[in-house]
């Protein structure tokens, strides 16, 4: 089995974000870019089905502007086996809508033919939680999303999902598309051999016209701002103080 | 215009709080109609049919929607899209996980977690864990919306609205339920909770969490957590407060041992009144707590709990 892997490039989650004054979004000139945490999990799960023998390929695949190539080499280094870049972009400041991923990933996974894709739930720039219910929906797979363990057995795959109510546990067919959770596994570093290694492993680029997409974007952007700010608070000195202030002061005791 | 809403049905019974908290945000972009799917949903369809701004229900009965599986609860609502412009849901688990299939099988983008509506196509939705809001306008004639339901007010109740039934759309058999794991509890629900106690890493063992429902308790409170705690075992994932798992906004939010990442500030910032308990006097939760108390919290939780 062939497992696809969707990594995205995006700010790096300790990064303290800052919007542009002119209202034209947040500023990424400069800043450390990061693979999204979650597409970390994705390679790491992707590598423990291939290290025990469930897959044999792992392919990772990114979209955006030409710089995501660094992030493809770092699946590559942690054992990814070969990458796919779909650039998409030219200004780091320019998202790609996860439909117009979805449409893209869709092509690849025609031409490439893989028995899972195992995605992030969320990119953390766009927090938008949706490419892989719509590539599934595109490809008329099953989606297994928020997935805290995946076994695959045979023909399905049996996937636990973190639920608002707790945890699900759902039988999917294959080939299926799951998207991973914080608790599905804690990702390895790449080490420096393996660093090294990566630089030699393949690396593919595309357009999203090799795949008929049209990835102008549904959703115009009017404007990004700063969210309200919190007044600060003060310091009390003692649980006595507090209860006396939540009491008498914010009266929410 | 009308406005076709997925509301949210668990176990066959409606979850009032998301559900009118999306039906008074969906009211402001036309007419809705409430859809409740289910393997059983007649009673959630009652239900539904006296949130004030409900125009009409929809029940759909089969056992291939009794779990909110994404696939067949995705073929029912696009088979009923046809007639509406807007279709919503709150934005929890099984409506992201349903909502964007919905969006790609119409060909429209899917607008998550939305938090304010400027018109019928105009859209806020905080990005960046929060650290940013962006207006979007869509292009698209359907807009399918996911709303995050702590920056809205619950709609209040009417005479019971007219109740339709529609039948399932074929089911595409690709997934099925094995089971849940879903604890039972006596505590309020943590997205709707009028207080809300959070432990962080601080806390140490899953036994020492004790100590932050025994002050929940005594508040009335749901309890929450950090993702560190969650990820050391200490408490559920569902428990997990922040931008990749619950947003609240409840009139008091206690956190306790949380240091205060972006990602956990995410999820309880929009709460009215923040206490914060740190033994450390440079946690940044301090500069978002109203009341900030520096201290050991094995020796202030078990004295705050005592005196209240
Ligand atoms: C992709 C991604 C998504 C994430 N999503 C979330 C999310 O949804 N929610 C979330 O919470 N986090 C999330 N995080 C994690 C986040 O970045 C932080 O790591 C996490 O919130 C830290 O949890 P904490 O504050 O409990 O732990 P720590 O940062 O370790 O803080 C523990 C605090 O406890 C205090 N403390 C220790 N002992 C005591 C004591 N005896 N008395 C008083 N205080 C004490 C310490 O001073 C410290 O401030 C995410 C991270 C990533 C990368
Ligand atoms: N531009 C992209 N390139 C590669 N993968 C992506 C891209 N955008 C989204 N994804 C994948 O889809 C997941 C969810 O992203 P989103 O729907 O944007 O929140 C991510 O974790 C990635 O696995």
């Amino acid at each position: 089995m062939k497992v696809l892997v969707p990594v995205k490039r995006v700010i790096d989650y300790n990064v303290k974000v800052r919007v542009k004054s002119d209202g034209s979004g947040v500023d990424l000139a400069n800043v450390k870019m990061s693979m999204n945490p979650f597409d970390e999990i994705a390679v790491e799960e992707a590598i423990r089905l291939k290290e025990s023998g469930a897959a044999e390929e792992v392919v990772a695949v990114s979209i955006g502007v030409k710089q995501a190539q660094e992030t493809l080499r770092t699946a590559l280094a942690m054992g990814a086996d070969r990458a796919i870049l779909v650039v998409a972009a030219e200004d780091v400041h320019q998202d790609i809508e996860p439909l117009a991923v979805a449409k893209i990933l869709k092509g690849v996974i025609d031409a490439e033919q893989p028995g899972l894709v195992l995605a992030g739930k969320q990119a953390i720039d766009n927090d938008m939680n949706a490419t892989g219910q719509m590539l599934s929906a595109l490809l008329g797979w099953s989606q297994a999303t928020f997935a805290s363990k995946v076994e695959i057995e045979g023909e399905h795959a049996k996937v636990t999902r973190e639920v608002d109510g707790g945890l699900q546990t759902i039988k999917v067919k294959m080939p299926a598309i799951v998207t991973v959770d914080l608790r599905l596994n804690e990702p390895r570093y790449a080490s420096l051999p393996n660093i090294m290694k990566a630089k030699k492993k393949p690396l593919d680029e595309k357009t999203p016209g090799d795949y008929g997409v049209d990835v102008a974007p549904r959703l115009e952007i009017l404007k990004t701002e700063e969210p309200a700010e919190r007044k600060a608070g003060v310091m009390v000195g003692s649980v006595d103080e507090l209860i006396e202030k939540l009491k008498t002061e914010a009266g929410v005791l | 215009m009308a406005v076709l809403l997925l509301a949210e049905v668990t176990g066959g019974e409606l979850n009032l709080d998301a559900t009118s908290k999306a039906v008074a945000a969906a009211a402001q972009l036309g007419e809705v109609t409430a859809l409740c799917a289910g393997a059983s949903a007649a009673a959630a369809g009652e239900a539904a049919a006296k949130i004030d701004g409900v125009a009409k229900v929809l029940v759909a009965e089969d056992d291939s929607l009794g779990h909110r599986l994404a696939e067949s609860t995705a073929a029912l609502i696009v088979s009923l899209a046809g007639d509406y412009e807007h279709i919503v849901a709150p934005a929890t688990t099984d409506a992201k996980n349903v909502m964007p299939r919905v969006a790609a099988l119409l060909d429209v983008m899917v607008i998550s977690d939305v938090s304010g509506i400027v018109d019928g196509a105009t859209f806020e939705r905080p990005i960046y864990a929060g650290n940013a809001v962006q207006t979007v306008k869509s292009k698209d004639a359907t807009k399918v919306v996911t709303i995050r339901t702590s920056t809205f007010d619950a709609a209040g109740e009417q005479a019971a609205a007219a109740v339709e039934t529609v039948s399932a759309a074929a089911d595409p058999g690709l997934s099925e339920w094995v089971e849940d794991h879903v604890a039972e509890s006596d505590r309020p629900e943590l997205t709707s909770a009028g207080r809300v106690v959070s432990g962080g890493r601080g806390l140490g063992s899953e036994e020492n969490f004790e100590l932050i429902e025994k002050l929940a308790d005594k508040l009335g409170a749901a309890v929450g957590a950090s993702r560190a705690a969650v990820d050391s075992g200490y408490a559920p994932n569902d428990w997990q407060v922040g931008q990749t798992g619950k947003v609240v906004a409840p009139e008091l939010y206690v956190a306790v041992g949380i240091s205060g990442a972006i990602q956990h500030l995410a999820g309880m910032k929009d709460s009215k009144v923040i206490v914060a308990i740190n033994k450390d006097e440079e946690a940044p939760i301090f500069q978002v707590a109203d009341y900030g108390l520096v201290g050991d919290l094995f020796d202030v939780v078990p004295e705050l709990t005592e005196k209240l």
